[in-house]
């Protein structure tokens, strides 16, 4: 493992499918008819769908080679902070592709999908038991759609309660989809800033809480990879004005088995199964954003939810104070088989052993490279820490050009300019899944790119040198840019 | 990025301390982002404008500029009623890279009070800010 994993090979090229075609090529060959030929009618005719005329190896050998191009977990090391891009184990991809589960139809109603039902039933209960609440639901379709879910019941139990609220607080150290997901349900952001210490003063939050605010939403760990251990004091500040605590789950990678959110004053919870629980992230499949709840919140719930009657289970939709509906059926079902999977393969010691070796990594990182790279705030993190570029300016060399030459050295750059409240932010989340052989890999990788922006800033700035294409222009990719093909 | 000593600030104009810079002429108040802004976002790729009878209050965010790094908000220095914006930079957002001060500016107002235009910084003060 002395090598660094990139290194320059030979690439193909791979046109359009469109570039490709050849007017009569086809793939199969259909049977003979054999009954007599019979026209549609005129009026439900038209011109066939122009599609691209291709053989069986035409095709293959397109989408192999796209596959080439292409870098993920298991070709190499994935430290994007704040997404938790662990290893998943291929049993997960095993267990959802059996056929009971892969052919089951939403429309085979409760009684013949018993198996499904009981699924997402256990699920719901071994999520409520890992993260300390009352109730789940499955049912929002990744990270932002359940954090829309949490805030869309915060805002139905403040209705509920007899007077809406219009403001809601949110730190500079939470997940930038949370202003957003705020300002969909109609309460305006209050922003506080963190203290000198990267994590939230209670004073801070007890100055703009007040009786029309409807509560505050919390990473936790937040951005800058730190656990908010003032959380209790800050849940009673709010509680005691009448509010809610959202706690963004998506750092629950650092915590899980080890912290329950339920139990230190957060109301509601939303959790990435594709990031904590090992199913795959964007396109390896649709994500998953479960959200749990407090008792006093279970009414407001998305249906339909998975009831158990004796042995048996089935949807209900009689819940009068439901937010609603939220997706079609009931969320992305084969996600949920995935991270079921994982939850009884890890078993309950297997998932804090996650966490307690992502912080260890993380950490690892952390005293490994900062006399590399500025480490602006230096305290033990939990599972990712923030450095920056300051050591290089004097180089002209920016956290762009050093996660852009990472790409040589074989590794997917870390999160870059993220967090907003460390300038230039180079953002490192190893995960627990990478051996110390792999995290010394990276470390040795950043570290030759350090001194490359000393001895060769150019090389930099123009890097990467070994990848099918090279720096590109994203100033003009973005100031104007080519839509349509 | 430029160093402090290099930044084009003008004597003419006034200070937040956002960056934001602000310009009196007859009754109408040219607002942009001054030198110091637009190094530190770097190339900028798109400006987000608010519509001309918009009113706003001093500190109110009137719109973001956003360049490949990060997109950063912008709050008026002065209470009052967009009379103008800059529409050549929807397509040509380059122009507050370019020349902050006068084909990239951003937008017109006309103040509802002159005076608030003191509480923002001259030259000397905006500079000692930035020193900190």
């Amino acid at each position: 493992m002395n090598q660094q994993p990139g290194t320059s090979g030979l690439i193909f090229n791979e046109p359009l499918l469109w570039d490709k075609s050849c007017k009569g090529r086809c793939a199969m060959s259909l049977p003979k008819p054999d009954v007599e030929r019979a026209n549609l009618d005129e009026s439900l005719t038209g011109d066939a769908p122009e599609l691209p005329q291709l053989s069986e190896l035409d095709v293959a050998r397109h989408y192999t080679r796209l596959s080439q191009w292409n870098f993920g977990v298991d070709s190499g090391m994935y430290p994007l902070g704040s997404c938790t891009m662990k290893y998943n184990p291929k049993t997960n991809e095993v267990q959802a592709a059996r056929q009971g589960f892969a052919a089951a139809h939403p429309f085979a109603g409760d009684k013949f999908s018993q198996g499904a039902l009981k699924l997402m039933y256990n699920l719901e209960q071994y999520l409520a038991e890992i993260t300390g609440f009352d109730a789940v639901t499955l049912q929002p379709a990744a990270g932002a759609h359940g954090e829309l879910a949490g805030i869309l019941i915060i805002h139905a139990y403040h209705a509920k309660s007899g007077k809406q609220r219009s403001k809601i607080i949110i730190p500079d150290t939470a997940h930038g989809t949370n202003p957003a997901s705020a300002t969909l349900c109609g309460y305006e952001s209050i922003n506080i800033k963190s203290g000198e210490n990267g994590i939230l003063e209670p004073a801070a939050v007890a100055a703009v809480m007040d009786e029309d605010t409807a509560g505050i939403m919390v990473t936790n760990p937040n951005t800058l990879g730190f656990f908010e251990s003032n959380i209790k004091e800050i849940a009673d500040i709010v509680h005691s004005k009448g509010g809610l605590v959202y706690g963004d789950g998506a750092n629950m990678n650092a915590i899980m088995g080890v912290v329950k959110p339920g139990e230190i004053g957060i109301d509601v919870l939303h959790l990435n199964l594709h990031k904590t629980f090992a199913t795959p992230h964007g396109g390896g499949g649709p994500g998953s954003g479960p959200v749990a709840v407090v008792k006093a919140l279970e009414p407001f719930l998305p249906i339909p939810r998975v009831e158990k009657d004796l042995d048996s289970y089935k949807l209900i939709t009689d819940s009068p104070d439901t937010i609603g509906r939220l997706h079609t059926f009931y969320g992305h079902f084969s996600v949920m088989i995935k991270a079921y999977s994982y939850i009884l393969s890890m078993g309950s010691k297997g998932l804090s052993d996650v966490s307690k070796l992502a912080v260890l990594n993380a950490n690892y990182v952390k005293e490994s490279l900062k006399g590399t790279l500025n480490l602006p705030y230096d305290m033990p993190c939990m599972h990712e820490c923030v450095f920056n570029d300051e050591f290089q300016k004097e180089h002209h060399i920016t956290t762009m050009d050093m996660a852009k030459r990472l790409l040589d050295y074989g590794f997917h750059p870390p999160t870059v300019y993220f967090p907003l409240v460390v300038e230039g932010a180079f953002m490192v989340e190893p995960t627990e899944t990478e051996s110390k052989e792999y995290i010394d890999q990276f470390i040795d990788a950043v570290k030759a790119i350090a001194k490359e922006a000393k001895d060769d800033p150019e090389k930099l700035h123009k890097a990467p040198l070994l990848t099918k294409v090279t720096r590109l222009d994203e100033v003009t990719a973005a100031r104007k840019p080519c839509l349509r093909g | 990025m430029k160093e402090i000593s290099d930044l084009n600030l003008p004597e003419d104009v006034k200070y937040t301390k956002d960056h934001e810079w602000a310009k009196l002429d007859s009754d109408i108040v040219t607002i942009g982002i001054n030198d110091y802004a637009q190094d530190q976002l770097g190339e900028i790729v798109f400006v987000e404008l608010p519509e001309v009878g918009d009113t706003f209050s001093e500190g109110d965010e009137f719109g973001s500029v956003e360049s490949v790094k990060a997109v950063s908000e912008m709050y008026i220095p002065i209470s009052g009623e967009i009379t103008e914006i800059n529409e050549a930079l929807e397509d040509a957002p380059e122009l507050v890279n370019e020349s902050c001060y006068d084909s990239g500016w951003i937008i017109k107002v006309k103040p509802a009070d002159v005076s608030e235009l003191d509480n923002l910084m001259d030259k000397p003060a905006y500079l000692d800010m930035l020193k900190g």
